[in-house]
């Protein structure tokens, strides 16, 4: 239907009409919006301005308190403890050297600490609170809180401070915290801002390091109110940070106590493990340092003495030393002949005191020789002869697999600093390391934990370990994480004949017991804790023939950095092994005579939970030296103490 | 209804459209969506692909659709205003029934990999629908109760259906989009009046309603209510957009800070300010200058899209032209107003500046239909 053109005209008219009305409702509309912006932008741009310069609202980070390090038991071996520091802020103080001057009546400072300090705050912005003094104790805190009148822009404030009760006694295991560097920023993608907050601490090595995660927590924040200069108006909203996780770890703090001391000045390292579930209840590298400067920032002096120090106090000897294990190795070999079927138990080697193999002399540590011996005795006298006839027959490849079997040449996974996976060399390993053919005196070396094979102390203990409960036992350093049991796996049979096992265990059983044993001056005449173990003397040096010729120089006649590595381990009760225990003695001369009495009293004061009962010592003269050296010792308070009350 | 009454003969056919397309208006659209790419790459500090890429392309993507629908004759859009109302409705049902929930309210409908917001869609067919009505109705009955009452229906039912989503803001803009229709047809201005009477005593009801049993609206409808009529009440919390939306703004001055150097935007004070609240960058960096200069674009569009209104003698296409033109204008206003502090914030965008799909392709969408009216619109 056409429209008729008088119904088209009347509608335009109309809508012109409308459409002129409205568009002058629009116009309004518009000049509604234009005039406002004009208000706001040209009116009123100063006020916006000044807000917009002045925003607004700042975050403030609130660094959340890092968790707690717990021994076994629940004592506190990491904690954080209060630190009160004094800060000044010029804009507030005024004349600053006069503040400075009334300041230094309370607390004690150099002058030239004072022109330091005097240096940063006229560098920083007035408004910038500055680090006068920290670590105050709690008098001078307050009494500067009681003079604040007389001392304007100086605000006492209080933070938490990581803190190591125990001194030295974890400083390897736990490492220790530090100020974040901006090297740490820039490994760390994507750092937490509270890493940024300059009184922030930070794991750098040991246990602090590797569970910086969970202990570090979680940040709250306080929503301030600032001017344009920065400077805090109030306080809008706070919400408080999370404290980090409470770390317990498989340690005993009192057992780790006796390890360290009786470890002394010598540079040496001794690994417990308990056999039953893998925790390492002592892990003690000597000599300590005391972490607690660290986290204070160390002087230089100290840093030096510590790094100049030829006992290497801050290598952690545990985990990341590795030496030649020596004798000690020898239970690697033998089962690994056992194993193969080269040999039996009661298989019998001859030993004049030396073979020669490939034109080479190699020679047993008992000149005389060892005569005939069987596996058992192999071990009971440490005859070098038996294993290297053993050697050539096994051969390094089974020998290899058996010291990995055993946790040799493996890495072990413990939130620990650089741990070192050892040496158990194979052809296929000295090929792809010197390119060159294994040669069969590399076997013979190897087969007396010689030449190429190197472990650490912890896979030693967990090599005894393994012998001793025939399972693949694995270290394991954390216990609980915020009261939540870390599980301990059923460790898998290591498929190792028990008959073997026994026979190895036998071996050690005698190095302890029998008249002939190496260590017999170490056993242990408790018979509930009778002990098994194994000596070892790691050369350092090469014995030429000329020497042996002249005879071999005594460890005494050397100088201290090339006298034989004394090593030693062992297990204990021999029926039902609870412990294993591992100590070597960096030049320390003879395993038997040196690391022996070492890793047995260790592994009694395991046993025992505490001090023994001086019987279990052998009655020829031990007893006596035994009490004179815990007299000596400054043994921590109680090794099970009751539950410690958690500082925040 | 034929479309014989458009003398078809004098109207250009293929090609030649191209010719009669309303250019000016082409150009103002692009010139303002180029101010949003500027912006969108401004607050994304500098990032392209983050917002101003993907808005280019849905800028090109809805130009090429633009085009085709100018090229569609405007008596197709008449016939099929009723069925796209109808769709349009069916669509809104369905979101109720099966939208995705987005933002507190039920808006966008996911089909395979498209998602649809219908309530947008409804804005330009219910305004096609009103504008075929009042072509179809002789223009004595206009202001008849029952022929009055009858668009007040179409208008009622999707903004009913959308309020029930809810989107208080999309249906204040239906109502107020249909209005500006039945406004243009000529109804008498004493409905108008009326309504108005109605809507200022309904506010005051919905207000008493608070916090009784019949309450009206959601809490946080009447939290936005509250802190527009008093921003400083809640500096941090709901107030805090408006506040920090007003100082961006002021604080632009006369010629703005420059070019990305916003700090308002750049420190993060400002919320959600590459959708609803990109007027305020846009302020803050360019000053009154920029922000007068889009508003003064935005006119023009209004202003071309009324000039083509008022030169169509055809009652369709004139009236279909008012309403885009009037939701179009309603779209800017509203998002001024509310970044301004002079009315609530209810989360509209932009037109054509404020990054996002849905809104960008229909008003494009809108404008194409726009120059099909202008290009088929009744010569000699």
């Amino acid at each position: 239907m056409r429209k008729s053109d008088r119904e088209i005209v009347e509608s335009s008219r109309s809508i012109t009409r409308r459409v002129l009305m409205l568009g002058v409702i629009q116009a309004a509309v518009v000049s509604v919006l234009g005039l406002k912006l004009r208000s706001m932008q040209i009116e009123h741009a100063d006020e916006y301005r000044m807000l917009s310069d002045g925003n607004s609202i700042k975050i403030r980070l609130l660094p959340p308190a890092r968790g707690l390090i717990l021994d076994r038991h629940g004592t506190i071996i990491a904690g954080n403890e209060q630190n009160y520091r004094v800060t000044l802020t010029r804009e507030e103080a005024g004349d600053v050297s006069a503040v400075i001057a009334r300041l230094r009546r309370i607390i004690p400072m150099t002058d030239r600490q004072a022109a330091e300090i005097l240096e940063e705050i006229r560098k920083r912005s007035a408004v910038t609170p500055v680090m006068v003094a920290d670590r105050l104790s709690w008098s001078e805190f307050s009494s500067i809180a009681l003079n604040a009148p007389a001392l304007p822009g100086v605000t006492p404030e209080s933070g938490l401070s990581r803190s190591y009760p125990r001194g030295g006694d974890f400083s390897h295991v736990l490492g220790y915290v530090g100020p974040v560097s901006d090297y740490d920023l820039s490994k760390i993608e994507n750092p937490d801002p509270v890493l940024r907050l300059p009184e922030f601490q930070l794991g750098k090595v040991g246990m602090e390091a590797k569970l910086e995660e969970a202990l570090r927590g979680k940040a709250g924040a306080r929503r301030v109110e600032v001017n344009s200069a920065g400077r805090e108006m109030r306080e809008l909203s706070r919400q408080e940070g999370q404290q980090g996780a409470t770390v317990q770890t498989t340690l005993d703090a009192g057992l780790q106590n006796f390890a360290t001391q009786r470890l002394g000045e010598e540079s040496a390292a001794a690994v417990v493990i308990d056999v039953t579930n893998g925790d390492i209840v002592a892990i003690s590298s000597s000599p300590v340092f005391d972490p607690n400067k660290f986290v204070r920032g160390i002087s230089g002096p100290d840093y030096r003495m510590l790094m100049n120090h030829d006992h290497r106090p801050l290598a952690d000897k545990t985990v990341q030393g590795a030496y030649p294990p020596g004798s000690t190795f020898k239970m690697v070999t033998l089962l690994a002949g056992l194993e193969s079927g080269v040999i039996n138990p009661g298989s019998r080697f001859f030993c004049p005191g030396s073979l020669q193999v490939a034109g080479r002399k190699f020679h047993c540590w008992s000149r005389g020789g060892h005569g005939m011996v069987d596996a058992v005795q192999s071990l009971e006298r440490s005859c070098d002869v038996y294993y290297y006839e053993l050697a050539q027959r096994v051969g390094i490849d089974r020998i290899a697999a058996m010291a990995r079997k055993l946790g040799i040449g493996v890495k072990h996974d413990l939130p620990m600093s650089a741990i070192t996976e050892g040496i158990a060399p194979d052809r296929a390993w000295k090929r792809e390391r010197y390119g060159q053919e294994w040669q069969v005196g590399d076997s013979i070396n190897a087969s007396i934990g010689q030449g190429y094979v190197l472990a650490s102390p912890l896979q030693l203990a967990v090599m005894t370990a393994r012998v001793a409960t025939g399972r693949a036992v694995s270290p394991r350093l954390v216990k609980a994480i915020d009261g939540v049991p870390e599980p301990v796996p059923e460790w898998p049979e290591l498929g190792i004949n028990p008959l073997h096992l026994r026979t190895a265990r036998g071996g050690m059983d005698a190095v302890m017991n029998s008249s002939h044993g190496t260590a017999r001056r170490a056993r242990i005449i408790a018979p509930e804790w009778q002990m098994a173990g194994k000596t070892g003397t790691s050369q350092v040096r090469n014995i030429t023939a000329a020497e042996r010729a002249r005879g071999v120089i005594s460890n005494d006649q050397l100088p201290w950095n090339r006298r034989d590595h004394a090593l030693f381990v062992c297990f204990a009760p021999f029926d039902m092994p609870r412990y294993a225990v591992s100590v070597v003695v960096e030049h320390g001369g003879g395993g038997g005579a040196v690391a022996g009495p070492i890793a047995r009293d260790i592994l009694l004061y395991a046993l025992a939970g505490g001090l023994p009962p001086i019987s279990a010592y052998p009655d020829d003269g031990t007893r006596a030296k035994v009490q004179e050296m815990w007299s000596k010792m400054n043994l921590a308070p109680s090794a099970r103490p009751a539950e410690t009350r958690a500082k925040a | 209804m034929s479309y014989l009454n458009y003398h078809v003969a004098q109207v250009p056919s293929g090609w030649r459209k191209i010719l009669h397309l309303n250019w000016p208006l082409v150009f103002l659209v692009t010139a303002v969506s180029c101010i949003g790419f500027l912006m969108l790459y401004s607050v994304s500090g500098g990032d392209i692909d983050r917002w101003a890429m993907p808005q280019m392309e849905r800028f090109a993507a809805g130009m090429v659709l633009m085009f085709a629908l100018a090229f569609v004759p405007i008596w197709f859009w008449r016939s099929i205003s009723v069925i796209s109302y109808v769709i349009c409705v069916l669509l809104l049902v369905l979101v109720e029934i099966m939208g995705d929930i987005g933002m507190g309210a039920q808006r966008w409908l996911v089909l395979g990999p498209i998602r649809i917001q219908p309530s947008e869609l409804t804005k330009i067919a219910f305004v096609m629908t009103l504008a075929a009505y009042y072509d179809w109705l002789p223009v004595e009955k206009v202001s008849r109760p029952f022929w009055v009452l009858i668009p007040v229906l179409l208008i009622l039912l999707p903004t009913g259906l959308v309020l029930m989503q809810p989107d208080l803001g999309t249906s204040i803009m239906l109502i107020a989009g249909g209005g500006i229709v039945m406004f243009a047809a000529g109804v008498s201005l004493w409905y108008f009046a009326a309504v108005i009477a109605i809507v200022v005593a309904s506010v005051t009801a919905v207000m008493e309603s608070r916090g009784t049993d019949w309450q009206l609206l959601h809490d946080y409808q009447f939290k936005r209510i509250d802190t527009f009529l008093d921003p400083s009440s809640d500096p941090l919390g709901a107030g805090y957009n408006i506040a920090q939306a007003q100082i961006a703004l002021g604080s632009g001055g006369w010629s703005g800070r420059g070019f990305m150097q916003g700090t308002q935007s750049r420190l993060n004070f400002l919320p959600e300010k590459h959708t609803d609240f990109i007027f305020t960058s846009l302020a803050e960096e360019f000053g009154f200058v920029g922000a007068g200069s889009l508003l003064a674009l935005y006119v023009l569009i209004l202003g071309f899209c009324l000039h083509s209104a008022l030169t169509n003698r055809d009652r369709f296409a004139s009236l279909l032209t008012i309403g885009i033109a009037g939701t179009f204008f309603l779209y800017f206003s509203i998002n001024m107003a509310t970044v301004m502090g002079m009315l609530p914030a209810k989360g509209s965008p932009l037109p054509l500046v404020s990054y996002g799909g849905t809104s960008l392709m229909i008003l494009l969408m809108g404008f194409g239909i726009l120059q099909s009216a202008h290009v088929h619109r009744p010569r000699g």
